[in-house]
């Protein structure tokens, strides 16, 4: 469904991205995990369009991505949930959520249908249907960050990209957010793909992983394989820690 | 919805019913400036207080219209029904160029890009002698004429200024309500959510850019067609700064606000007149004690202080 050929990104001179390949099947959860600077958020980014590649090739669905505007690419189907949430915070909950389908307003049905997705957004995060009148900034992180990811539903998306929704929430929250993930997958087939810190809980609900340092894919493998790499284990999982000490 | 246009008709209603208090005079010329300055306010706020988005040359774009007006009527003997248009849609394209580069700056980059306009604006008018009249100005300037009726009084004027202000009113709340509303909030609030929603945050910077650009135009030319005379002295930087204090004063993004910063900017230096070589000293300490107390402008400044007196009185049933 996306695969990525050979991407290189620079910020300026910074060279962020070397070579980068990698792939995602149809209804795939895949995940990258990797250091801070790794380049994690970095691959999202030039997927969205936000910070384009400066060589190198994006083919979603088989069409050529990667020249693209953002706001196109969020029309053909990939929808980004910013690292650290981003909601709109003076705006209220409502109103991010009409944000988030804010190129499918110019169809004439648009009214109907934005308020069923809206309900839907709502059954996956109840708390949101509470809280729909309250302005964003003035919500708890946890609930921001199912916000963010109710905008970005609000989409339509056919490939959600996930950058580290567990940041700074409690395991229970996280929880709550995997699973909502976890039934996405199961009843819409969206394809995702997720970058976290929390290696273990990514590795848990993933099918596939990539590992990334300095720019570059380092290992990549079914989740289960990787959750049982000793190289994985010491540097993301912290694991046998001691082990590596004493040697 | 509902509730924005009844606080329109009461706006609207107020506003119409003023000069029967005063019978013309003196205050009644004061009050078609609050009219115009109201429209650049709402103008510049747009662009600040709804995308976020500073400028300091808005002047230049105010003056270009009140020149482009008075250049085709005074040197080319336009009827100024027709120039007023045409100046809007000249500044405005001139200002959508412009804006694709400056606008990919941001904060300070941006406030210098838009003052060197502004400032490069204000030299054309003053060098270019044999179009504009140089630093003596232009005068002559025909006044707008409807069905046989000429505004070439205050009283007239008022009317005539105060429906184009609150057409502009109507305009700016509808558009702030609606979608690209929403949107210029989004992108003020976080430029990379707002993309990666599918806002074009860049167009988008640059179209309200020119909007804001085209009603102060507008204003422009009205100010042209009501003073008849106009110099490079009104559309200078000062202009620019006086216009970025009442949007901040009066509320940023809020329509309602644009007024009430206008109406205060421009009234106060006429009420402290009597103060003489004090009244400089009391503006700047009102704007000092202004901003400090009411961090959120005059519009949610005044019901927060109406608030708090009646509480004080033991009236807690108010708010």
């Amino acid at each position: 469904m996306l695969r990525l050929k050979n991407i290189n990104t620079y910020y300026g001179k910074v060279h962020a991205l070397k070579n980068i390949s990698l792939h995602l099947g149809q209804g795939e959860i895949v995940t990258l995990i990797g250091a801070n600077g790794a380049g994690k958020t970095t691959i999202l980014n030039t997927i969205s369009g936000v910070t384009p590649a400066s060589a190198g090739e994006i083919l979603f669905n088989k069409e050529p991505v990667s020249a693209l505007q953002p706001d196109r690419i969020v029309k053909l189907g990939i929808s980004q949930v910013p690292e650290g949430r981003q909601v709109f915070k003076p705006l209220s909950v409502e109103d991010n959520l009409e944000l988030g389908a804010y190129l499918r307003y110019r169809s004439r049905e648009w009214k109907a249908t934005i308020h069923k997705d809206m309900k839907q957004v709502f059954e996956l995060f109840p708390r949101l249907e509470e809280r729909r009148k309250q302005l964003a900034g003035t919500m708890s992180g946890g609930e921001q960050q199912m916000l963010a990811i109710g905008r970005a539903l609000m989409a339509n998306p056919k490939l959600l990209l996930l950058d580290e929704p567990s940041m700074g929430l409690a395991p229970l929250v996280v929880q709550e957010i995997f699973r909502v993930l976890e039934r996405l997958r199961q009843e819409s087939g969206t394809t995702i793909l997720l970058v976290e810190q929390n290696a273990k809980a990514a590795l848990k609900l993933a099918d596939r992983g990539y590992v990334l340092e300095t720019g570059k894919v380092i290992l990549e493998g079914a989740a289960d394989e990787l959750m049982e790499n000793a190289e994985v284990k010491r540097a993301y999982l912290g694991k046998d820690k001691k082990e590596m000490w004493e040697r | 919805m509902k509730r924005e246009l009844i606080k329109f008709i009461c706006f609207s209603l107020f506003v119409m019913l003023m000069p029967s208090f005063f019978k013309g005079g003196y205050l009644m010329n004061v009050l078609v400036f609050v009219g115009i300055n109201t429209m650049l306010a709402i103008a510049l706020n747009l662009l600040l207080g709804y995308a976020g988005q500073i400028s300091l040359g808005h002047a230049g774009f105010f003056g270009l219209g009140a020149y482009l007006s008075g250049i085709m009527t005074v040197t080319y003997g336009w009827n100024p029904w027709q120039a007023m248009p045409v100046a809007a849609i000249a500044v405005g394209c001139l200002a959508y160029l412009i804006g694709f580069p400056i606008l990919k700056l941001k904060g300070h980059y941006l406030a210098m890009a838009t003052l060197g306009i502004g400032i490069i604006i204000y030299i054309v008018f003053n060098e270019t002698y044999d179009l504009t009249g140089g630093p003596s100005g232009l005068s002559g300037i025909p006044n707008l004429e409807l069905g046989g009726i000429v505004f070439d009084t205050d009283v007239k004027n008022y009317y005539l200024i105060w429906t184009f202000t609150l057409a502009v009113v109507l305009f700016s709340i509808n558009l702030a309500n609606s979608r690209v509303g929403r949107a210029l909030r989004a992108v003020h609030d976080s430029e990379v959510a707002a993309r990666v929603v599918g806002v074009n945050a860049r167009l988008l910077k640059v179209q309200v850019f020119a909007l804001s650009a085209v009603l102060s135009s507008l204003a422009g030319s009205l100010y042209a067609h009501t003073m008849t005379f106009i110099s490079p002295a009104s559309f200078g930087f000062n202009f620019s700064v006086e216009l970025l204090t009442m949007v901040v004063i009066g509320g940023l993004g809020s329509v309602y606000g644009s007024f009430l910063g206008a109406a205060l900017l421009t009234l106060l230096p006429e009420f402290l007149r009597s103060a003489n070589d004090y009244d400089i000293i009391i503006y700047g300490g009102l704007l000092v004690i202004m901003v400090m107390f009411m961090p959120g402008g005059l519009v949610r400044g005044i019901p927060d202080l109406f608030k708090k007196v009646f509480k004080t009185k033991g009236g807690a049933d108010h708010a």
